[in-house]
């Protein structure tokens, strides 16, 4: 029996003053439309509500609505989030309605989409929450019939007692248990007795996505509202010199074209507070059809910038250094650098045993570098916001990652207090990371403050492409050493990137070796990198999981009985004590892969990949099949196993796997961002190559391992693994190692 | 700026815009029916696709101006409260992860199913080559065009 402390729990019982006392009526803001319930099934809606807490209203009737508290952007929290408070009120999952909160810290804390940790940080505290009610649902049956309430148990949405046959549905009770004092201690159940955890749930959202319903910031509205886009530097390097707007603002539609200024003066910048243009010009008027005509007419003079250094605050108040340095960069130049860096010796981050020496000393030496470029993250939904300043207060409506951190920056810039700032969550058309650097928002804000009024921005695909916060471009190289009978007896990594290191020093291999070293570097930019769908680990996977087949093959090893070994060895000998992974459960994906790939038995008419990794605290493998057709890779098949502890939505989980092996797929074939000048060099899906139907794999087969461990994340870590399944399979289809990403760009055919 | 009526979802619209205007933006601004979508502007992505009598187009390529005497349907009009075969096997295989590409995917597999019937991988590869999901979801977009095409 799990007995848990409400003290997480009991803050989100914080009452909201709007609708205390019960009775609250949907439909009061934008986001109650966002609810997931058609039209006929509102009217069955209860005639009064009774809040029970900040996540909980029940009607009179039984219905349950429960506000799933973090940012969804296809992750499909928004059923699975609720499905954890509603396991444990125990209620039928047909009456339910999901709701979205809007940005509130005090009631829905930490309101963080990204890093995969959304149904991990939520496990016990949602859980609680709903476990929290149903006793006070049950104290308040108790207190009604005057018996024990020991001895009232409910089922699905109904209250019993059993002794004296009394029962009652949880709206006939909701009242009373609103008033009940919230328990200062709950019993969370046993995993053998989930009944809706570990099932599959349809997206609570299905229904409203296809039919077209309004659901993303993109589709925000408010009578009255102007539309605004921005002109940004067509380069990284340069800022904003002067604006010429006279003839743009006798155009047709056109209400203003104002100058912002993101940052106030000596603002110390958060670490999601990335932003290469701070200073930009906008455009608003009546549409955006108006608006985006007289974008292409505005004359706008820019200058290169001059080198500088910013202090980040961190996420715990520490201060670090960015140097930005100031010039018109370019990929060739990129290249070269990276090539010139890595032959140097680079910053020591961790060092077992003698690697030097088992070097010196071994039979062979297998050398390879790895290489990716800068990618965009191109959601599908560019980026966005609704915002209306009126005085000292601003109601903003936005899809974005993580409110909390943007919460600071709008009030600095608008020099509002931040109580002052209210935020509705919307849908976002993917993120991927991008999402989680909103300086749209501030950008938003601050036009309409200018123009005073109700203002959308929404950039073109164009801004989106060329304004991004990119994955960076990386390299790495691996160096083993192999001894006379083809034992790895040392390995080598030495990685960095522009202008971060991909490097995790402290991940397989690492611990399953006596002699490891790890280096890295990086070089200064003033192009503008950030989260990436598995930040690194989607550079450093494919490097690592190619070179570890390299290995095996030189070593004379099958690939996975070779990861297998290292595994064991690190599991019953680990070296060094940092090794951040569980070498069973890593062993484990691998094990389980190999069966249900049927490895042993791979068709002849295919070539196979297989790739592991470890990363936001979930193991996932993958095995995939390719051929080759017309001198195209086609993905016949890629099975994986992903070990995420207990999975709460099976179906949705499997959606997410399946996605991240396509897009990742993609990237690795396909995707690629070049600069030329400082001006990127795809502005477009014309130009910037995106993995469309006829080239997606044929079949996904998706497992996850059964056990009883906490869940896990599940939107990034089957992403990584791909790149080096694709890669290992793309060798043995055409006998030639890839080493540099894409595999094919827009090359139409291998070779 | 002029005045145009325009036959969406079976009702008379009027709206007044430059002749210019793509559907996509008089739709979406101008009759506020924002279920088809902007991804691109440049008929790449497949996003804001419609039915124009019938057939799949990428709305950010319509001129209002062109719209004279023709018929066009968007998602919010593609059936009654989502009992389109495509809807529903859409909600069968549970498609979506973040959603914005899907109106325009659906509209296109329902425009190829309406020419097409019983289409076969390639075909299916072919009509879909120009929506692009960035979330990845095309295996399940393939599954749900064939059982879609089952329920007729
Ligand atoms: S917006 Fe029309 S095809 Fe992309
Ligand atoms: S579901 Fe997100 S782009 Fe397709």
């Amino acid at each position: 029996m799990t007995l848990i402390k409400t003290a997480v729990g009991r803050r989100s019982f914080l009452k909201s003053t709007a609708v205390a006392g019960g009775g609250m009526m949907l439909g009061f803001s934008w986001l109650a439309s966002c609810q997931s319930k058609t039209e006929a099934e509102v009217l069955a809606m209860p005639k009064e509500w009774f809040e029970i807490n900040s996540y909980l209203k029940i009607g009179d009737n039984g219905v349950v609505t429960i506000v799933s508290p973090n940012p969804e952007f296809g992750q499909n929290v928004r059923t699975s989030m609720p499905m954890l408070i509603a396991e444990e009120l125990d209620v039928d999952w047909e009456k339910v309605i999901v709701e979205q909160a809007p940005y509130h810290a005090k009631k829905y804390g930490m309101q963080f989409t990204g890093g995969s940790r959304g149904i991990m940080s939520r496990w016990e505290p949602l859980r609680m929450t709903g476990a929290t009610a149903r006793h006070m649902l049950r104290t308040a049956a108790a207190e009604a019939w005057e018996v024990p309430v020991a001895e009232i148990t409910t089922d699905a949405g109904v209250l019993h007692h059993k002794a004296s046959g009394k029962s009652a549905g949880y709206g006939e009770m909701a009242a009373a248990a609103g008033k009940i004092p919230v328990p200062t201690e709950v019993k969370l159940k046993e995993v053998k007795d989930f009944k809706l955890i570990g099932t599959s749930r349809k997206n609570v959202d299905g229904k409203d996505i296809v039919t077209g319903k309004p659901m993303f910031g993109v589709d925000y509205h408010q009578e009255g509202m102007l539309f605004a886009m921005i002109e940004h530097p067509p380069a990284f390097g340069m800022t904003l010199k002067s604006v010429d707007d006279t003839a743009v603002k006798a155009m047709s539609g056109i209400k203003d074209v104002v100058t912002i200024k993101s940052y106030k003066d000596g603002y110390e910048k958060g670490g999601f507070d990335t932003n290469a243009f701070a200073e930009i010009v906008a455009i608003v008027g009546n549409s955006t059809w108006e608006v985006m005509q007289a974008k292409k007419q505005l004359k706008v003079e820019w200058q290169p910038i001059t080198a500088y250094t910013e202090k980040i605050k961190g996420f715990r108040g520490d201060i670090t250094e960015k140097h930005i340095p100031a010039g018109l960069e370019s990929t060739t130049i990129h290249n070269a650098r990276m090539a010139e860096l890595a032959a140097k010796p680079g910053k020591i981050v961790r060092e077992d045993g003698n690697p030097d020496a088992a070097f010196k000393n071994a039979a062979k030496i297998i050398e390879r570098s790895y290489s990716a470029p800068f990618l965009a993250h191109n959601c599908m939904e560019p980026m966005n916001s609704f915002a209306h300043v009126q005085g000292d207060k601003v109601k903003i409506a936005a899809p974005l990652q993580i409110p909390a951190l943007i919460i600071p920056t709008i009030a600095a810039s608008l020099e509002i207090p931040a109580e002052n700032i209210e935020m509705d969550i919307t849908r976002m058309g993917g993120g991927f990371g991008r999402r989680a650097y909103s300086h749209y928002i501030v950008e938003a804000a601050l036009i309409s403050k200018q123009v005073n009024a109700p203002v959308k921005l929404m950039y073109t695909r164009e801004d989106d492409m060329t304004h991004g916060i990119y994955r960076p471009t990386y390299q790495a190289t691996y160096r083993a050493a192999l001894d006379e009978n083809n034992n790895l007896t040392a390995l080598h990594v030495k990685a960095g990137g522009i202008p971060e290191s991909p490097l995790f020093a402290n991940r397989f291999p690492a611990g399953a070796l006596d002699n490891y070293k790890a280096e890295e570097w990086v070089i200064d930019s003033n192009i503008t990198i950030g989260a990436f769908r598995a930040p690194r680990s989607n550079f450093m996977a494919g490097a690592e999981q190619s070179f570890l087949d390299e290995v095996a093959e030189a070593a004379g090893k099958d690939p996975i009985q070779f990861r297998l070994d290292l595994l064991k060895r690190a599991q019953e000998k680990p070296v060094g004590e940092k090794n951040d992974y569980d070498a069973a459960r890593y062993a484990g994906v691998l094990e389980l892969v190999r069966e249900k790939a049927n490895w042993a038995e791979k068709p002849a008419n295919v070539s196979r990949g297989v790739s592991a990794y470890f990363c936001h605290s979930t193991y996932a493998a993958h095995v995939l099949d390719m051929t080759i057709e017309a001198g195209k890779p086609v993905v016949q098949k890629v099975a994986c196993a992903i070990d995420c502890g207990i999975v709460v939505n099976p179906d949705a989980a499997k959606n997410m796997a399946e996605g991240a092996i396509t897009d990742g797929i993609g990237n690795a074939l396909y995707g690629e961002l070049t600069f030329k000048d400082g001006v990127p060099e795809k502005k477009n899906y014309d130009q910037y190559r995106m993995i469309r139907m006829s080239e997606a794999p044929k079949e996904i087969d998706v497992h996850f391992v059964q056990n009883e461990i906490k869940p896990t994340g599940m939107g990034e870590p089957p992403f990584p693994p791909i790149f080096g399944a694709m890669a290992n399979a793309m060798y043995q289809a055409t006998g030639k190692r890839s080493y540099r990403q894409p595999f094919l760009g827009n090359k139409q055919i291998l070779g | 700026m002029a005045t145009y009526k325009l036959n969406i979802n079976g009702k008379q619209r009027q709206v007044e815009v430059a002749p210019e205007t793509p559907m996509l933006w008089v739709l979406r601004d101008h009759l506020n029916m924002v279920g088809t979508k902007y991804g691109c502007g440049i008929a790449q992505c497949g996003a804001c696709t419609v039915h124009l009598d019938g057939v799949a187009m990428r709305s950010c390529q319509l001129p209002v101006s062109a719209m004279k005497d023709k018929k066009i349907t968007t998602i919010e009009g593609l059936s009654d409260n989502g009992i389109h075969p495509v809807q529903q096997a859409w909600l069968e295989h549970d498609v979506p992860q973040c959603g914005y590409c899907q109106a325009g995917q659906i509209m296109s597999a329902a425009a190829l199913l309406k020419d097409n019937p019983n289409p076969s991988d390639s075909d299916i590869d072919v009509a879909m080559n120009g929506n692009i999901c960035r979330c990845g979801t095309y295996t399940r977009i393939k599954a749900a065009i064939k059982t879609a095409a089952k329920m007729g």
